[in-house]
């Protein structure tokens, strides 16, 4: 299991948090508490810090735009996507990451907000859970407490590949922590 | 959401009823069982607890969507939850020793360098636990009372967020471990018991967490800014 993405949502009808709640859990999210109001959500963003929001326009006010763009900058690495079912003029939509409309077919809205953060693989079964040579070669770097950058370097691959071999790792493994991952080697010989 | 929430009218038992974790939280609050059918408002009150704190508390851990406004915190009156923390971290402390027991009698049937390693897994986390547990409890803790008293001095918290995340997952490698890595052949039923025991204890701090997150720190930003 990878880890799960925490979703914000910023919308004022039960019927319809409900009802995200019913399609998205499962599919790779937690849901955190949701919020009914922009004020609520100025408040309690930087607090709450979930890595994607998902924002009901129309409870922005007039404004909404410079709101988004505002929260935006407050944390970037955040997408920001708009959830829609009355019309909203296409460039009031514009500051969005994505829009989610409630008419979507039930998988899509997953799969939108995942392609959003970047995570596109997270939705795919995992077919193959053995460790591949180069995966062990990373694993066994990586018990002996070595940093990525220092496994890049000894490997003479970049850091970018060393990160997406501890995810995979990850995935493949279950386990998160460098100290486990060093468990698990010793436990494979690989240490 | 504010309709399915437990309120002070209800039956104590409801609630447990709805919700068997809960009965973990009893003897931290000291409230004694055996309440019959006594409302939530009265057994708080005979044991000198305030409702509001058993209320917001048990919500927080019962609804997971459930996250109170500043107003229900600001207003409730939170005299036990800092001694609330206190006696959830002093049964943490007892019960992963007992856990650590277990592990120990695993490791000990293991070829000795991986039993070991398996061990010093363990005692590293419960350092790391134990040392998060002091600095709570010598400056979250203190803090929230001073602040509570009016004091206007100002304290840089570290962000509880990450650290409960470090610690959970290191809890969460751990159960991995155990079923899906040691030896099936390895005393299996002590196996069993001391996953379910790490599954049990790793949805309490879950629960802990949910606690310090979504009412302590509100509630000491709220009294930063009343005091200020």
């Amino acid at each position: 299991m990878s880890r799960l993405i925490s979703l914000q949502i910023v919308e004022s009808s039960e019927i319809i948090v409900e009802g995200l709640k019913a399609i998205l859990e499962g599919e790779g999210f937690n849901i955190l508490a949701p919020m009914s109001s922009a004020a609520m959500l100025r408040d309690r963003l930087p607090q709450v810090a979930p890595d994607i929001l998902l924002v009901n326009p129309t409870l922005l006010g007039p404004q909404a735009a410079e709101m988004v763009a505002e929260l935006q900058s407050m944390r970037p690495q955040m997408p920001i996507a708009a959830l829609v079912y009355e019309y909203v003029p296409a460039e009031e939509l514009q500051a969005y990451g994505g829009v989610v409309d409630i008419r979507m077919p039930r998988n899509k809205a997953a799969a939108l907000l995942h392609g959003l953060i970047g995570d596109a693989t997270a939705a795919e079964p995992l077919e193959n859970y053995e460790l591949s040579a180069r995966e062990m070669d990373v694993l066994t770097l990586i018990a002996q407490g070595l940093s990525s950058k220092e496994i890049a370097d000894r490997l003479c691959i970049s850091i970018h590949t060393v990160n997406s071999h501890r995810k995979n790792i990850t995935r493949k493994t279950g386990i998160k922590s460098v100290a486990g991952l060093a468990v698990y080697a010793m436990l494979h010989n690989l240490s | 959401m504010k309709s399915k929430l437990f309120h002070g009218r209800q039956k104590m038992a409801d609630l447990i009823a709805q919700n068997h974790n809960l009965i973990l939280f009893m003897p931290r609050f000291g409230i004694p069982l055996g309440f019959k059918d006594k409302r939530v408002d009265e057994v708080c009150s005979e044991n000198g607890i305030s409702t509001e704190l058993f209320l917001l508390v048990c919500n927080v851990c019962t609804y997971d969507d459930y996250l109170p406004t500043i107003d229900e915190i600001a207003s409730a009156r939170l005299a036990g939850l800092v001694a609330f923390l206190k006696a959830s971290h002093t049964y943490y402390l007892e019960k992963i020793p007992h856990i650590g027991d277990h592990l120990k009698r695993i490791a000990d049937q293991m070829e000795e360098r991986y039993g070991a390693i398996l061990y010093k897994f363990y005692a590293d986390y419960q350092s790391e636990l134990k040392e998060h547990f002091v600095y709570e409890e010598s400056v979250v803790f203190p803090y929230l009372e001073e602040l509570r008293a009016g004091s206007r001095r100002r304290e840089n918290l570290l962000h509880l967020n990450d650290k409960h995340e470090g610690i959970e997952e290191t809890l969460g490698d751990l159960t991995q471990i155990v079923y899906k890595y040691l030896p099936g052949n390895l005393m299996p039923e002590e196996s069993i018991d001391v996953v379910f025991d790490i599954l049990q204890l790793s949805s309490d701090f879950q629960k802990h967490y949910l606690i310090e997150e979504k009412i302590v720190m509100p509630y000491i930003h709220w009294l930063e800014g009343r005091n200020s």
